[in-house]
């Protein structure tokens, strides 16, 4: 299994994801720098959480304008597996290859906490290691992470399955007073229609070493693993 | 184009700089000439208090700064300190306290930014930041402005940067009403034999300017920076400078990049002073000359004179001097990272700096005349009448307490013992993924990912204490920083200061600021750590009333193994809870006093160093074993503070703990007192005699106090029940008041 991560300009979990992938996975991980016009053949890529273009504009917003982010909707669009954690799943509404928007926290303040979110969907690349149902502690660190679409929207997302975790209590409840953003319907995940692209507001690779007690995250590399 | 004419170097002119007659006719003595208006502004920077350290500079030369780990002492951008596998440590603390007084928010933020220029100059990756804040009264309405402003800033440039912000203190006082303090901590890692210095050396080289455009902001900061607050602070908003975190994190990248390289010869971030004090500086650490043209420095604005550009502290800006020849390589790299990248000098020869613009010398000084021949004074000081006053504590008047509960929740909603989380929430303190210990416990944890090590660090202070006593304040600011190192598991290998104070020039402040650097400097002699980098920050007064002295310190402790760290938190029902070291009847200068009593009176707790570093030995080995499970430093609040912090604070489910005492001395010393070298622990219960037998050959206190379990904290005292309250509710109390301020 090859590995890429992109590096934009103000990326700054790349370095993470990378230690997660290389060292603690032993995956075949390589840069891949933003201005780069074309993509070697990877089985996952990877655009990492951080500040690209310091959030300037919008979070993500100017990202999409990158010289690689053309062979990077190609490649999605060919089925090619895509996973946008933080900052990355901003990029990826961005340019629209998954739907809706991430605004500014209800609170309007950066949280960095680690919490519950429940698994929605175990029939995806990123899920496929665990079962529906299960809690994982992930943490979360954004101002822009309330996840927002119109109604219709969120209908389909919810016919197609295509919503993979949502922000809950310990044991699993779903309620407002455990949405840490204000996103609807506690949305933390979602993947696009063929669910071969997956964004996501929580950090895996940041509960993924097992230097830490906790290592709920690698079950979305795992499943990745598994799945290629 | 012609530049426009300078104003005249007169009397009035020479006082706006911040100059004294006296400081001028020194300058005109050592240039056998009258210095023209650019090099005049230049002296002024060069010799405020702020860049010359002309009142503190011969007492700072008291403190111990060597030591065999110590790869690199004072002086240079940061401190550097061997721990071994061919790795150092780099860290520094700096404040940033007028101009966060003045903007809260991009003063907090370029604080921010400024620490960490001066680890990644250094050759060094920055991994963690911590804070140490301090604010007036938090019922204001302008210090929750403060407050909300520092926190954002903070936040906004750390998270963006992805340097985790993993700790730090705020603390609240009347006496920071008008000077709210702001103080700053860097940790980097580097290969030791990759460090980088501020050098301008190799006749030839060139003088490579790199980073953000200068404009006309924070001209004169360091100037301002040197000054009391007189009155309205709003007109000064242009001293600030403005932070752009997102080219700091391409200069740190783009850096980091460059020195893997031979050709960087030197680097220095351009501060405080701009590029004023990073080409003078980096020249007389060489000893030799710099030609600079000023034309080709980037620039923001149109029109600006030699003196804005000299004076400017735009921001994310560095000066490096590189091999003659070398210049497209370098390019190459800054280019990549879309950063301005241009040659504006020379190394020469002269020992003078020579600057032009537009092809017209502006100015021509020996460098060493600048750099070395700031005064340096000998302040008179003189001990302070207050101090009569407040030593007089007649404990026979406090009557003793029926119970404890009361106050046991009146400290824990005290703000400056209450969670913190609402700050350190809207920080990223996990970016890096090297957090082993996360925010809110006695010190982070921080792994070296290319080693098996760990280092932990923690920032101390007391200003209260010192406000009383600052000999014996600064010895426990030192004490406690230590003593939390190793509730955490490490060994302290070096300290950064941060000394805020008043104006220098009354007697009574530089006698606190002498007591104060000779405790700092008793302890760290003791412990045989050195001081390897650090900052003073003078004149935090405002209509002639100063802060109470407030030295912050930092330490990094040294964990051999990155898997043995401690928390501050209970980890088993069933455990036993004891405590290391001996409580005495003490309630001088205690937060019990102040928030019950209103009193910030009496002596501050007694210290007896050689006691206290036998009992972090103890707490070390106790953690190295495997013996302790958990270790939390009693400090504010006392031992009741302590037990219920323990509790409730862990990530998990809370844990109650019942507590049974025999004492005869005063209760509320013995709950809610302050003494000092004591450490709450938790064990498993087999474990009792083996550490009462470690503590005995130690010739240490060792007392096992209870069991960890149930849904209540419950103290008897002889037998008698002085505490008992549903830990819920004891939490619920600690978490409420920074958010009521925060919200």
């Amino acid at each position: 299994m090859k590995c890429g991560i992109v590096v934009f300009p103000g990326s700054n979990c790349d370095r993470d994801s990378f230690h997660i992938l290389k060292e603690i996975l032993g995956l075949e991980t390589e840069w891949i720098w933003h201005k780069e016009n074309s993509l070697k053949k990877f089985d996952l890529v990877v655009l990492p959480g951080g500040f690209s273009y310091g959030d300037y504009l919008r979070p993500g917003a100017i990202s999409k304008f990158s010289p690689i982010m053309k062979s990077i909707i190609k490649y999605a669009e060919n089925g090619g597996k895509l996973l946008g954690i933080c900052n990355g799943f901003q990029i990826l509404v961005e340019c629209g290859l998954l739907p809706g928007v991430l605004m500014r926290n209800i609170s309007h303040a950066f949280i960095c906490d680690t919490v519950p979110v429940r698994l929605e969907n175990d029939q995806t690349p990123f899920t496929s290691s665990s079962s529906k149902g299960t809690v994982l502690k992930l943490p979360i660190a954004h101002a822009d992470g309330r996840y927002f679409a119109d109604e219709d929207t969120i209908k389909e997302l919810n016919d197609n399955d295509q919503i993979v975790l949502r922000y809950c209590d310990s044991s699993g409840t779903v309620s407002d007073e455990n949405n840490p953003n204000g996103s609807v319907t506690n949305i933390a995940g979602i993947v696009n229609k063929a669910k071969t692209v997956c964004g996501m507001m929580p950090h895996p690779e940041r509960q993924a070493d097992p230097l830490w007690p906790n290592i709920d995250g690698q079950v979305i590399f795992k499943s990745l693993i598994q799945s290629t | 184009m012609p530049l426009p004419p300078s104003p005249p170097v007169n009397i009035e002119n020479i006082e706006s700089l911040g100059l004294t007659l006296g400081e001028f006719e020194r300058i005109q003595d050592l240039l056998g000439r009258n210095p023209n208006w650019t090099e005049l502004a230049i002296f002024s920077v060069m010799w405020s208090e702020h860049c010359s350290y002309k009142s503190s500079k011969i007492l700072l030369k008291t403190l111990p700064t060597e030591g065999p780990r110590v790869v690199q002492g004072p002086g240079e951008n940061a401190g550097v300190v061997d721990i071994g596998d061919g790795m150092v440590a780099v860290f520094k603390i700096e404040s940033h306290n007028h101009p966060s007084f003045i903007e809260p928010f991009q003063g907090a933020a370029t604080g921010v930014g400024g620490i960490l220029r001066d680890i990644f100059t250094m050759g060094a990756r920055p991994i963690a930041l911590l804070n140490s804040l301090r604010f007036g009264d938090p019922d204001e309405p302008h210090t929750r402005y403060l407050l909300k402003g520092v926190v954002s800033g903070i936040s906004s440039y750390g998270n963006c940067v992805g340097v985790p912000n993993v700790g730090g203190e705020i603390n609240f006082d009347f006496c920071y009403d008008n000077n709210n303090l702001v103080n700053v901590f860097c940790l980097g890692v580097a290969q030791k034999d990759r460090i980088f210095l501020g050098k301008a050396s190799g006749i030839g080289n060139s003088v490579l300017y790199v980073g953000s455009k200068t404009g006309r902001d924070g001209i004169k900061g360091a100037s301002m920076a040197s000054a009391s607050f007189e009155s309205s602070t709003e007109e000064m908003r242009p001293t600030v400078q403005v932070g752009d975190p997102f080219t700091e994190k391409l200069l740190i990248e783009a850096c980091l990049e460059a020195m893997q390289h031979d050709w960087v010869v030197g680097i220095q971030d351009m501060g405080a002073a701009g590029l004023t004090s990073s080409s003078f500086e980096m020249a007389d650490r060489s000893g030799t000359g710099i030609e600079l043209d000023l034309s080709k420095v980037p620039m923001r604005e149109t029109g600006m004179t030699p003196f804005e550009i000299l004076l400017s502290e735009s921001q994310e800006r560095m000066l490096f001097v590189i091999e003659n020849g070398r210049e497209d390589e370098a390019k190459k790299i800054f280019d990549k990272w879309d950063l301005d990248a241009v040659v504006i000098g020379k190394v020469t020869d002269t020992g003078i700096m020579r600057m032009t613009m537009e092809g017209e010398e502006v100015v021509n000084l020996p460098i060493d005349t600048v750099v070395e021949s700031a005064p340096q004074l000998v302040r008179p000081t003189k001990k302070p009448s207050y101090l009569d006053a407040v030593d007089n504590l007649n404990v026979k008047l406090i009557p003793e307490l029926e119970r404890g509960d009361g106050i046991l929740k009146l400290l824990l909603k005290s703000v400056n013992i209450a969670d913190k989380s609402w700050a350190y929430k809207q920080y990223d303190h996990m970016v890096g993924i090297n957090t082993l210990v996360l925010p809110g416990s006695d010190a982070a944890v921080i792994r070296v990912k290319e080693s098996q090590k760990a280092l932990a660090i923690s920032v101390d202070g007391n200003s209260r204490y010192c406000h009383l006593n600052p000999f014996r304040g600064a010895q426990i600011a030192v004490a406690e920083c230590f003593r939390n190192i190793a509730c955490s598991g490490g060994v302290p290998i070096g300290l950064t200061n941060c000394l805020n104070f008043g104006n220098p020039e009354k007697p009574e402040i530089m006698w606190q600021f002498e007591q104060a650097v000779a405790g700092i400097g008793n302890v760290c002699n003791y412990f045989n750590v050195p001081i390897v980098s650090g900052n003073v920050s003078l004149y935090n007064e405002t209509k002639g009333k100063s802060i109470y002295p407030t030295p912050i310190v930092a330490a990094v402790g040294l964990l051999e193994d990155q898997t043995k760290h401690c928390t501050q938190w209970f980890k088993n029902p069933g455990d036993r809870i004891g405590l290391l070291g001996l409580t005495l009847e003490e309630i001088g200068g205690t937060e019990y006093l102040e928030s019950y009593l209103d009193l910030c009176q009496g002596s501050v707790p007694a210290l007896d160093i050689q006691y206290e570093r036998k009992i972090q030995e103890l707490c070390i080995d106790l953690i190295q074993e495997d013996i302790a499970l958990s270790a939390h430093d009693c400090a504010d609040g006392g031992l009741a503070v302590a037990l219920a912090e323990a509790c409730f604070t862990g990530p998990g489910e809370s844990l109650g703990a019942t507590i049974n005492l025999y004492a005869s001395i005063r209760n509320d010393a013995l709950l809610f007192g302050e003494s000092q070298s004591r450490i709450v622990i938790s064990y498993s219960p087999d474990k009792k005699d083996i550490i009462e037998e470690k503590a005995k050959n130690a010739g240490l206190d060792f007392s096992d106090l209870g069991t960890v379990g149930g849904t209540d904290l419950t103290v008897n005292l002889n037998d008698k029940e002085f505490i008992k309250e549903k830990i819920s509710t004891l939490e619920e109390v600690w978490r409420e008041p920074l958010q009521r301020y925060g919200g």
